[in-house]
């Protein structure tokens, strides 16, 4: 019973996040999200892991990295936040596809 | 040492060392490094054309504790795309990415990204097992990332986030799907899920997989990201994310439906694979006749020439029950993935080439430039061909396997939407080759460029006519350690 | 009762993360993220998943959490424009993130009997006591292999965003810490305490909870802190000793990898007699570079620093 709460809570925090990266403006709380989605889906993977009574080690060591996978692209996702906020001041992603202008090649 | 094991090996410790030596060796280094790898991927196609497919236990732990690793004639085809691709690329850098041209950072940046990247992608290619190509699939993300954003300007940093945001969805829908294949058979190695007793999640899981796999292919309608994020990348950079990283991708697509759950493909399915790349053709076709610039043009193409690729699943999938025409098809769809990576490569590397000599990439500015440069001219023509799927080219070839397999099959639509295509194709191409090989223009040219950086490209365009020119050998080697559900007839 | 426990922690969970993506302002966002990843990490310890549990702590919600705070605090100095409207997709997001939930709601309970492989016949040969290190490090070793480059290849992405001009400053923003003030004398006092605790951590992780991610992330913090208060100087991407420290680990296993195979056995073999020592080896390598790559990450491209108090 308690690891269905667990497994549960992980599939709400899955879709929440999922919502947050696709349609959440601000590109801080995106990231944000993508943390939500990812550690979500590693609580589902430990609570399935759990269920034979002995916690089984492959989910945990499978989770330990992709919990470093997802610091890794959040600190890539930030650094560009960031170095586009330096170069257009804004937080959050242009409607339009900016290379679509008639702008001169890089 | 394998030459399995130097394949997956030395293109990260390349990376290490380039990353590490001053900067008089970096380039020397890594030139050093593409001709040792490409020479590993040689010998691996060897071995693997001789004495059938290489397998690697990494660890030497075997599934399901371990992980293993399996060349098979696919893999070592793409290994050696790849290697190709990936020298001209070192070669075009080495004129592109100097310091005198580009700058210390890209310099020092170029190099090591694109060995990361060329080492990730022989690690997918390779993996047999779904969370170590999640890892896989990380490293060639965030390092097509960095490269998109290379150039540095808002643009570039928007089109990498956009391409960012759909890789991160990509993956964690990616991974959702090899949680709940964990979850219910204990195993992530796909031959042991091949073997698997079926259970009710698994078209679940395979779907998540799917869906997640396709954002990354940048499939109709996941495309949007892709001709911003690789247009607004220094030329290099987009050949590599253009012609290789789309690949890597759907070899995970074709390892899942054809080898890991063969058993949940039915024509629905399968035709809902099929459908979006029909779309994908024909908008990223469309969309592609009215850019105005250059590398733009490329661009879209490439999201139309990834749908080609999707014909695959209709034609030669379908469960155990495989039919005369798969082996056509499966063969078909992996000689376009080929022709196309090395045709999309010299392309974008001569698009840089332009960029170089006269600062631009719009149309208008590159009247009668194949004049000043014929040989680059003469590559973007015979890429083009190949493209276009006119023969002799390896791209005729695979739409010359695709489509009497579609006739075989009684699928005709696909035949049709495979000359329509090509047609599609000739009409974007059309525009720039009237540009380049206008005979009343004459422009000036910033700088000189030497005829080294011009036969770049000439050799992965020629090498993409030698794809249809010598297909028997590339033929046989894709046989080797082929998915049962594909083997059939030819 | 501890159903009980475990429910509220479960609410507790899903209330802050809901506040992180649709409650008001970014900054609150990010606190209620840190909180969350606290709570996240209590879950893990209820599930016994101890190295987890260390992991999300140090990791997903301490040093995720700082990264997003050094970003906000940027971009509030560049005063960044924040969003002016909801996106169009709000609506079909909010559809497909239900649906996602749903279906791994309904996975949940369709899922057979587990059938995980049996580790312990394999654990006397791993070289270590503890299972996740042996997954780690000896069964899926390539999977961490690739995953220390992958941290590298993240901190050079965000090098490579630097601008051409800034390319050879130090890296990161400039901190002002007055002398004899808490961040000075914490600096000072901190490290100590941090390297034997990441050290500690490390040494640990081969046969009880811990492991060089884990003890890189607490040797991170701790030069972090050191940055921050002016111990030590911001440096240099042109520094060959640092970008040295930063291959250490991936090179060390690399080598390891290698030489297994020049001695007649597979890619990343470990003889039972020489595991031990060997994966410990490359545990301090692994640890000296992770923690070097993740300070890095915090602080960031150079030319952060016009943008400084």
């Amino acid at each position: 019973m308690t690891l269905t709460y667990y497994a549960l809570t992980g599939a709400v925090l899955v879709g929440l996040g999922a919502y947050g990266l696709l349609a959440v403006p601000h590109l801080i709380r995106r990231i944000i999200a993508f943390n939500l989605m990812g550690s979500g889906l590693f609580l589902f993977f430990g609570a399935a892991g759990a269920r034979g009574g002995v916690p089984d080690a492959i989910p945990q060591a499978l989770i330990i990295t992709g919990i470093v996978v997802a610091l890794s692209a959040s600190a890539l996702a930030v650094g560009l936040v960031v170095a586009l906020a330096r170069r257009s001041g804004k937080a959050f992603l242009p409607d339009d596809y900016p290379a679509d202008d008639e702008d001169r090649a890089p | 040492m394998s030459a399995l094991v130097a394949v997956l090996t030395l293109p990260l410790v390349a990376a290490l060392g380039v990353f590490v030596v001053p900067a008089r060796l970096r380039v020397p280094m890594a030139l050093a490094s593409a001709a040792m790898i490409t020479g590993a991927a040689l010998a691996l196609c060897v071995t693997v054309a001789r004495g059938g497919p290489v397998m690697l236990m990494a660890g030497g732990w075997a599934p399901p504790i371990g992980i293993a690793l399996r060349a098979d004639g696919l893999a070592a085809a793409l290994i050696i795309m790849t290697a190709l691709v990936m020298g001209a690329v070192t070669c075009a850098a080495w004129f592109e990415a100097s310091p005198a041209r580009a700058g210390p950072r890209m310099a020092f940046g170029f190099w090591p990204l694109m060995l990361l990247l060329w080492g990730a992608l022989n690690a997918v290619y390779l993996s047999r097992d779904l969370f170590n190509l999640y890892v896989g699939l990380e490293l060639i993300s965030l390092a097509a990332v960095a490269l998109a954003a290379l150039s540095g300007t808002a643009q570039a940093f928007a089109a990498a986030l956009r391409y960012m945001i759909f890789a991160l969805a990509g993956s964690l829908l990616y991974l959702a799907g090899v949680v709940l294949a964990y979850a219910a058979h204990g195993t992530l190695d796909i031959g042991l899920l091949t073997a698997r007793t079926p259970a009710q999640g698994d078209a679940l899981a395979l779907g998540l997989m799917t869906a997640g796999l396709l954002a990354k292919t940048a499939l109709f309608p996941f495309h949007v990201w892709l001709p911003p994020a690789h247009a607004s990348a220094p030329a290099p950079a987009s050949a590599l994310l253009s012609a290789l990283v789309p690949k890597a991708s759907f070899l995970i697509l074709m390892r899942l439906w054809f080898e890991a759950m063969p058993d949940l493909a039915t024509p629905a399915a399968l035709l809902a694979l099929a459908v979006p790349g029909a779309a994908a053709v024909l908008w990223g076709g469309v969309l592609a006749l009215v850019q105005k610039r250059l590398k733009l043009i490329i661009a879209y193409s490439t999201v139309a020439q990834l749908g080609y690729m999707f014909l695959v699943f209709p034609l030669a999938g379908g469960g155990g029950a495989a039919q005369p025409w798969a082996a056509g098809a499966w063969t078909g769809a992996v000689f376009h993935a080929l022709s196309h990576g090395l045709a999309k490569a010299a392309m974008f590397l001569a698009a840089g080439i332009y960029i170089a000599a006269v600062g631009s990439d719009r149309l208008g500015d590159l009247r009668g430039l194949a004049r000043a440069l014929p040989m680059t001219g003469f590559a973007f023509a015979l890429a083009a061909i190949t493209l276009m799927g006119l023969p002799p080219s390896g791209g005729f070839t695979a739409k010359y396997l695709l489509m009497t397999s579609a006739f075989a099959a009684g699928q005709w639509p696909w035949a049709l939407l495979l000359a329509g295509g090509g047609l599609l194709a000739a009409g974007y191409f059309y525009r720039p080759m009237v540009a380049l090989f206008a005979r009343d223009a004459r422009v000036p040219l910033l700088r000189s460029i030497p005829r080294a950086w011009q036969s770049v490209p000439l050799v992965l365009a020629v090498l993409s006519i030698m794809l249809g020119l010598l297909s028997a050998t590339p033929f046989d080697l894709l046989q080797v350690g082929r998915p049962p559900p594909a083997s059939e007839g030819l | 009762m501890t159903l009980a426990l475990d429910l509220a922690l479960c609410v507790l969970i899903l209330g802050v993360a809901l506040a992180s993506v649709a409650g008001g302002g970014v900054f609150r966002a990010v606190i209620f993220f840190i909180t969350y990843g606290l709570f996240v990490a209590m879950a893990w310890a209820r599930l016994g998943a101890l190295d987890v549990a260390l992991a999300e702590a140090a990791i997903g919600a301490g040093l995720t959490g700082v990264l997003l705070l050094a970003a906000l605090g940027r971009l509030r100095r560049m005063n960044a424009t924040s969003p002016p409207h909801r996106t169009g997709l709000h609506l079909p997001a909010a559809f497909a993130g239900a649906a996602l939930a749903c279906a791994l709601g309904w996975a949940w309970f369709a899922l057979p009997a587990p059938s995980p492989p049996d580790l312990g016949p394999v654990m006397p040969q791993s070289g270590v006591g503890n299972r996740v290190t042996a997954v780690l490090l000896n069964f899926r070793a390539w999977d961490t292999l690739l995953e220390s480059i992958v941290l590298l290849a993240a901190l050079l992405g965000v090098w490579m965003l630097a601008q051409d001009k800034d390319w050879t400053a130090p890296l990161g923003p400039r901190y002002h810490a007055q002398a004899g003030g808490v961040l000075a004398s914490f600096g000072r006092l901190l490290p100590p305490v941090g390297l034997a605790f990441g050290v500690y951590l490390v040494w640990a992780g081969a046969d009880s909870t811990g492991g060089a991610f884990q003890g890189g992330t607490v040797l991170a913090a701790v030069g972090l802190v050191a940055l921050m208060s002016n111990v030590m100087r911001p440096p240099r991407v042109s520094q060959g000793v640092l970008r040295a420290a930063l291959v250490l680990g991936p090179a060390v296993f690399l080598c390891a990898g290698l030489l297994a195979t020049a001695s007649g056995g597979a890619f990343l073999s470990l003889s039972p007699a020489l595991a031990k020592p060997v994966i410990l080896t490359i545990e301090v390598a692994l640890t000296i570079s992770i923690a070097v790559t993740l300070a890095l990450l915090v602080i960031g491209a150079s030319g952060d620093g016009e943008y400084a108090p």
